[in-house]
């Protein structure tokens, strides 16, 4: 079994001397001259540790120098090196060393980083359906493809490499606007997803039977969201991979990202822009439809930029239909959803409760803030 | 009444109360009540219950006094069948549901409670031989709730909303399953043949569609009558894209062929007759059975026990899940597992293991020889007719009565200390008078003949 | 303290289940052994009808004898002996970690009366006048629960609690089709109520909206309001106190709300133990409710079954109720009531499990008034001692901290061990059968992370309970300080680690010995295809 390795080094050495982020040669070299720590190597160390002991047919496929040879050589793990970064390394090279660890037959990319690495990857594998697994080494963290801790992403190494997982899911990759993010605001967006594999626990519940997987509750969601859908009705369907269920129900090609138009189960338009959409929608006969988009629990804010606050103005606040798995909200539990249009006053007419589509005829009542 | 400490509240002394207060320092139980619970929430005034038998002997005389009134069928005769039968009860398997270990455990892992989980696993697979099929649950509550499950089963299996079943199933049965079906699935009933008594396979024609799901047999069904076609309905079941769905009865499979080996999809039925008491009905337990086609098996609702190897070479055990990727629309049906019969199924795993293959049979030939005497017997008497549907019956058959109503004999009989017949007359009214008479492998000779005598009797 | 005791080695893990390695019953099959004979008739009357099986028609005879198990009495004896021995139940261990199951002493003195022969060779479809013991067990019972739960009608139809909130769900359809209001399309129910609460009425075609819990761990009111606003509400179906075990001090808030909009308030009683002569359902203005006869009233599990969920309802109610009923008057005597024309139908075979209400019957009537106050009075002292014990432990908390009071159970994390250790509750629940007990994590979904949960149900003495807390906290430390041992965990079980790969894969899966012997030979070796 072939696993692609990769360590940004440079991830996650903004935090220790307060900076957010190491996007850009110039932010790299203030964090330099400020005494920062290169921690990836580490985290990415105490992920290995976890992860022993790994079957002996698994070999890695890996990047040279800091970007995880050195690393591994220290751990006595061989691999082979598919990649040699020039000098610095920098997004480009982890881009490449994806691709070259794709072409090399990669069954999974185990990788230390940040958002900015994550997105990397997503861009590299584009669409590859490749699992990853990644180890938290940057500064706060918004896409889900990360392990909660690196110990915990070494043993969903081991069991992937074990062939203990049954199940992938989509997780989001987030896209920071670090400069924003540095000057106190967070501007994430989601950039994409990438699967990664699902950890489930072993206990079973004897006594009713247990929790269905993310999958069958999506399915189940998008099958009551169609089968409610008015003859005559325009719906809108948003960013993420709940709502895209829907558009597989409905068997219409969906964008995963952008923001769909359907009427009659016919598919009206396709990743609508903002333009588009004004153009679209019909006050008092349309439904929006979305999801809830990254870590935070936002149902606007997160998701693209298409669903403007003059958007949102003319769907109307009380035609917006949130739907989420149990998974998603339990995750949650006990923050509330948050809406962030960017517009204060509408912010403040989605605030109360929402219920939440969770499965075919089940409801969540959801608390919304702003 | 002395005021005494309880036997089964052994913190019931005020000194280990007040020992245990202190350590979490509240002055009294009150105070952690009005913790939790408002004043306008707690009862004003104490439950108003009779007064209790505390010591363990009044309770005892109490009890037993109440039930001595009841008069039982095994003090009596017994005749009756429809749904629950007079079996013999072996000692070992009172012996083993009464074990302790077995009553009072529950939902323990399957580390803990290994000892269930592996009676749990014979009983099914015992039951997969005997149905000749490779899986059955762990039981539900009842053949009703087993028969109502495997229908959905098949609406979710087929896509469908529609169900047939046969006019010949127990009355009681069919209520149960119908209230379980509404409002989400359509039942259509399937006239009999006024001729054998056997499912009216023009009238199932007429009535088979493209929004069947499944067509339900009851075998032998509720007038005690083998349905002998039913290949055929399974064929006509098959050919209209339903599941062929066999309410079998499990004690008669020792001689009787196997649902599955003519053409069944599911069989469903109740495990009672499989040595378990009658227990004015709460005998109950319920079995659906599959063949290993995945398509099947994943929409089982209810637990199933599975194999598995330990780290040590030794049976290990668990349940098996099949994880739903994706939900078709009938599955919110599907959500709720809870308490259901397991100990009954213990019971039945017993029984089936101390008859083994050669008991089966004897049964089944027993009760078949019993059956015939009786009706032989009943053939001399005036006034009854014997079988007057001419299909052929097993345990159970049916007498009419020319001259009398099915209650005044019953009352009747009951003076002698006979339990008659199930009466027909209500729920088959186009019957006349008839009775449903059960005969099982303990209607001794005595019986036949003590029946027959005071049937001519009481006829005369 | 006995001398003698203090000389032996008393440490908590000198514990060895009873671990046969007991073959499949299968394996034991010698062909010729017999475990009990059949009646057979006599010569005579073999020649007067033939073998019985020729009366068959051909098409329907079985052509070859079932594969079952060959056995001689002694070893079948034995066998079960074995299995029966490789169980903890509550008559084996402190069983107080299965919460939510009321896992309380069963006296034997009520399974002797319930299996007694005036009950077990009864025919339900005997007439009512040779069924005047056990119908008068039953009506009495009734009436102890009219009082129980201060409501006017009883039905013991249901096989068990999901079963009762099946039976409540179908009696409201029935009632809002007779009312003509079908559009009352949705029901509302509580995270922490138990899953049933949602999956049964969605069963009876209802859609479900849950309510989640506000920070204190009560279920959010605010959240029903907007619901009752957006929604043509049914009915509401509610567990309290809830798995938690807190109670909604809210409760008459929420059924006020709810009579208000018309819908009907059912009660998940499934958590009676700590409520017995303190509140009822009638306090808390509930339409309908249920109670486990198998829990909270004494009858034991038996595995999981057989079981009754006892519905009480409002005499309003009393004519969608299941039907038969049992009923008693002067002419009649006690008897079976069909005469229910607008009855929602039939949950069960039959009229329920009498030898379960016997035993409820039994166990009230030996406690009474007095008693029962007292039951429920100590659940709530050893709950609330246990919680002390337990908090006490590094690594352990509790859910909702903020709201300190709990009746008779708690759902406590071991989220703090498992950021500490890297070992969290399916672990824990791996090692401790290795200390002769065990416990139960939470329904699913997790929202608790790391979920315990605790019912010191009043049948455990303080030893007991002080034992219990002191294997948690064992264990615990184990965590911190061994963790290898964990990591092998159990020891001391039944059997060892078992591979979870076998359960979800249907090539590998195995449902009964003839799908073993179609996929495997030997021990788990793979026939080839």
């Amino acid at each position: 079994m072939r696993i692609g390795f990769l360590v940004n080094p440079v991830a996650g050495m903004g935090g220790s001397v307060a900076l957010k982020g190491t996007d850009g040669a110039e932010t790299l070299r203030r964090a330099r001259s400020l005494g920062a720590v290169p921690r990836a190597s580490q985290r990415m160390g105490q992920a290995l540790d976890a992860a022993l002991p790994l079957p002996e047919r698994v070999s890695f496929l890996a990047c040279g120098g800091e970007m995880g040879e050195a690393l591994l050589k220290e751990r006595r793990f061989p691999c082979e090196i598919v990649w040699r970064p020039s000098g610095e390394s920098s997004a480009a090279d982890t881009r490449a060393a994806v691709r070259a660890m794709t072409a090399a037959g990669a069954e999974l990319i185990f990788f230390a980083g940040g958002d900015g690495t994550a997105r990397d990857v997503c861009a590299a594998l584009d669409g590859a359906a490749i699992p990853v697994i990644g180890v938290p080494a940057g500064v706060k963290i918004h896409s889900a493809v990360y392990g909660i801790t690196p110990a915990r992403a070494g043993q969903l190494l081991r069991k992937f490499a074990c062939g203990g997982v049954k199940e992938l899911d989509d997780a989001e990759v987030m896209d920071i606007d670090e400069e924003a993010f540095r000057l106190g605001t967070v501007n994430a967006r989601l950039y994409g997803y990438l699967k990664t594999p699902l950890d489930r626990g072993c206990l079973q519940d004897r006594k009713s039977g247990g929790a269905n997987p993310d999958a069958y509750d999506r399915s189940a969601i998008a099958a009551w969201a169609a089968e409610k859908m008015e003859p005559g009705r325009l719906y809108l369907i948003g960013s993420g991979t709940t709502t895209q269920a829907i558009m597989e129900e409905l068997k219409l090609p969906g964008t995963l990202l952008g923001v769909d138009a359907v009427k009659d189960r016919c598919l009206v338009a396709a990743d609508l822009t903002e333009r588009q959409l004004l153009d679209l929608v019909e006050p008092g006969n349309t439904t929006l439809i979305v999801t809830v988009i990254g870590g935070q629990g936002h149902i606007f804010g997160r998701g693209n930029q298409q669903l403007s606050p003059a958007v949102l103005r003319r769907v109307g606040a009380e035609n917006v239909t949130v739907v989420a798995t149990p998974a998603k909200l339990n995750g949650l539990f006990p923050r509330p959803l948050l809406v962030d249009t960017g517009d204060p006053e509408l912010d403040r007419r989605f605030r109360g409760y929402v219920p939440a589509v969770t499965g075919y005829g089940r409801r969540q009542m959801c608390r919304v803030e702003c | 009444m002395s005021k005494r400490n309880y036997p089964y509240i052994p913190n019931s002394d005020p000194a280990i109360q007040a020992e245990m207060l202190k350590f979490i320092g509240a002055e009294s139980i009150d105070e952690l009540i009005g913790q939790n619970i408002p004043q306008e929430l707690l009862m004003k005034e104490p439950l108003k219950l009779p007064q209790p038998y505390t010591a363990e002997c009044d309770l005892v005389r109490h009890v037993s006094g109440i039930l001595n009134k009841d008069k039982t069928a095994g003090e009596m005769t017994c005749f009756l069948g429809a749904g629950c039968y007079n079996r013999y009860v072996p000692a070992l398997v009172d012996e083993v549901i009464n074990r302790s270990e077995f009553l009072s455990a529950y939902a323990g892992e399957p580390y803990e409670d290994h000892g269930r989980f592996q009676a749990c696993f014979e009983y099914e697979s015992m039951m997969a031989e005997l149905l000749d099929c490779d899986v059955v649950n762990v039981p539900n509550y009842d053949g009703s709730q087993a028969a109502g499950t495997a229908l959905r089963m098949a609406t979710r299996v087929t896509k469908r909303d529609e169900v047939l079943i046969p006019a010949t199933m127990n009355p009681d049965t069919a209520r149960a399953v119908k209230t379980y079906l509404h409002p989400d699935v359509k039942v259509t009933t399937v006239a009999y043949d006024r001729t054998t008594g056997r499912l009216d396979l023009n009238d199932l024609k007429t009535k088979l569609s493209d929004k069947t799901a499944a067509v339900m047999a009851m075998n032998p069904n509720f007038f005690g009558i083998v349905e002998e076609e039913a290949q055929q309905i399974a064929d006509l079941a098959h050919a209209a894209g339903a599941l062929f769905v066999v309410y079998a009865e499990p004690s008669t499979l020792g001689v009787m062929k196997p649902p599955f080996q003519y053409g069944a999809d599911l069989a469903c039925g109740d495990i009672q007759s499989l040595g378990i008491h009658m227990n004015y009905g709460g005998g109950v337990g319920g079995y659906m059975a599959a063949k290993d086609r995945p398509e099947i098996v994943r929409e089982y609702p209810s637990r199933l026990f599975g194999l598995a190897p330990t780290s040590h070479g030794e049976w290990g055990f668990g349940d098996v899940m099949w994880e739903r990727t994706s939900f078709a629309v009938r599955d919110r049906a599907k959500e709720f597992v809870g308490t259901h019969a397991a100990l009954w199924s213990i019971g039945a795993a017993v029984y089936l293991a101390s008859l083994g293959p050669k008991g089966m049979q004897e049964l089944g030939k027993t009760i078949l020889q019993r059956s015939l005497l009786l009706r032989r017997r009943l053939n001399a008497v005036k006034g009854l007719n014997v079988c007057p549907l001419s299909g052929a019956p097993f345990q159970e058959f049916i007498v009419r009565f020319e001259n009398k109503t099915v209650a005044e004999v019953n009352a009747a009989l009951l003076k002698k200390g006979i339990l008659g017949g199930f009466d027909l007359s209500r729920d088959f009214p186009e019957l006349g008078q008839c009775a449903l008479l059960c005969v099982t492998e303990r209607t001794s000779g005595d019986d036949v003949d003590a029946m027959a005598a005071a049937l001519a009797e009481i006829l005369a | 303290m006995d001398k003698i005791a203090d000389k032996r080695d008393t440490r908590l893990d000198r514990f060895h289940q009873a671990s046969w390695n007991e073959p499949i019953i299968y394996e034991l099959s010698v062909k010729g052994e017999r475990g009990m004979l059949v009646p057979e008739v006599s010569a005579d009357v073999t020649a007067e009808v033939g073998d019985g099986v020729s009366s068959l028609p051909e098409c329907m005879r079985r052509e070859s004898a079932p594969d079952l198990p060959e056995i001689g009495q002694p070893q079948l004896a034995r066998h079960y002996n074995h299995l029966a021995q490789e169980n903890l139940g509550v008559d084996s261990n402190i069983d107080i970690g299965q919460g939510t199951c009321t896992m309380k002493y069963s006296p034997k003195v009520n399974d002797r009366l319930a299996g007694c022969p005036k009950l077990a060779d009864m025919h339900p479809l005997q007439p009512d006048c040779t069924a005047q013991g056990i119908l008068e067990v039953i009506w009495r019972l009734g009436g102890l629960f009219r009082e129980i739960s201060g409501l006017d009608c009883f039905s013991i139809q249901p096989g068990g609690g999901a079963h009762g909130i099946l039976a409540m769900a179908s009696v409201v359809r029935a009632y809002w089709e007779a009312k003509g209001e079908s559009d009352r399309d949705t029901i509302v129910t509580t995270f922490f109520s138990h899953p049933a609460d949602a999956a049964c009425p969605i069963v009876k075609g209802y859609k479900a909206v849950v309510l989640p819990p506000d920070e204190e761990g009560l279920p959010d009111i605010e959240a029903f309001k907007a619901t009752l606003k957006s929604s043509k509400v049914a009915a509401i179906f509610m567990t309290n106190p809830e798995d938690t075990g807190i109670f909604n001090r809210r409760i008459r808030e929420f059924t006020r709300l709810a009579h208000e909009a018309g819908a009907i308030c059912c009660y998940d009683q499934a958590n009676a133990n700590g409520l017995l002569g303190i509140t009822r359902t009638v306090e808390a203005d509930f339409d309908m409710s249920f109670f486990n006869l198998h829990k909270t009233f004494s009858s034991p599990h038996g595995c999981g079954g057989p079981a009754v969920g006892m519905v009480t309802c409002r005499k309003e109610l009393r004519d969608y109720l299941p039907a038969p009923l049992v009923e008693h008057s002067e002419e009649k005597g006690y008897y079976l009531d069909f005469d229910l024309p607008r009855s929602c139908g039939k949950v069960k075979s039959f009229w329920g499990v009498a030898p379960v209400a016997v035993r409820a019957y039994a166990w009230i009537m030996s406690l009474g008034a007095d008693g029962l106050r007292e039951v429920s009075r100590v659940a709530i002292l050893n709950n609330n001692y246990c919680m002390k014990k337990i908090l006490a432990i590094k690594g352990a908390s509790i859910c909702f901290p903020n709201h300190k009071p709990r009746i008779e159970q708690a759902r406590y994390s071991w989220e703090q061990l498992r950021k500490d250790t890297g070992f969290g509750t399916a672990d824990f629940s791996r090692r401790i059968p290795d200390y002769g007990t065990h416990y139960w994590s939470s329904h699913e979904p997790w929202v608790i992370p790391e979920p315990f949960t605790i019912e010191p149900s009043e049948s455990y003495s303080k030893r007991d309970l002080d034992t219990y807390c002191d294997i948690l906290a064992a264990i615990a430390r184990e965590c911190y300080e061994q963790p290898e041992i964990i990591r092998e965990a159990p020891l001391n079980s039944t059997v060892h680690h078992t591979s979870h790969d076998y359960f979800d894969d249907p090539d590998k899966w195995v449902l009964s010995w003839r799908n073993y012997k179609q996929k495997y030979t030997g021990y788990f070796q793979p026939k080839k295809k």
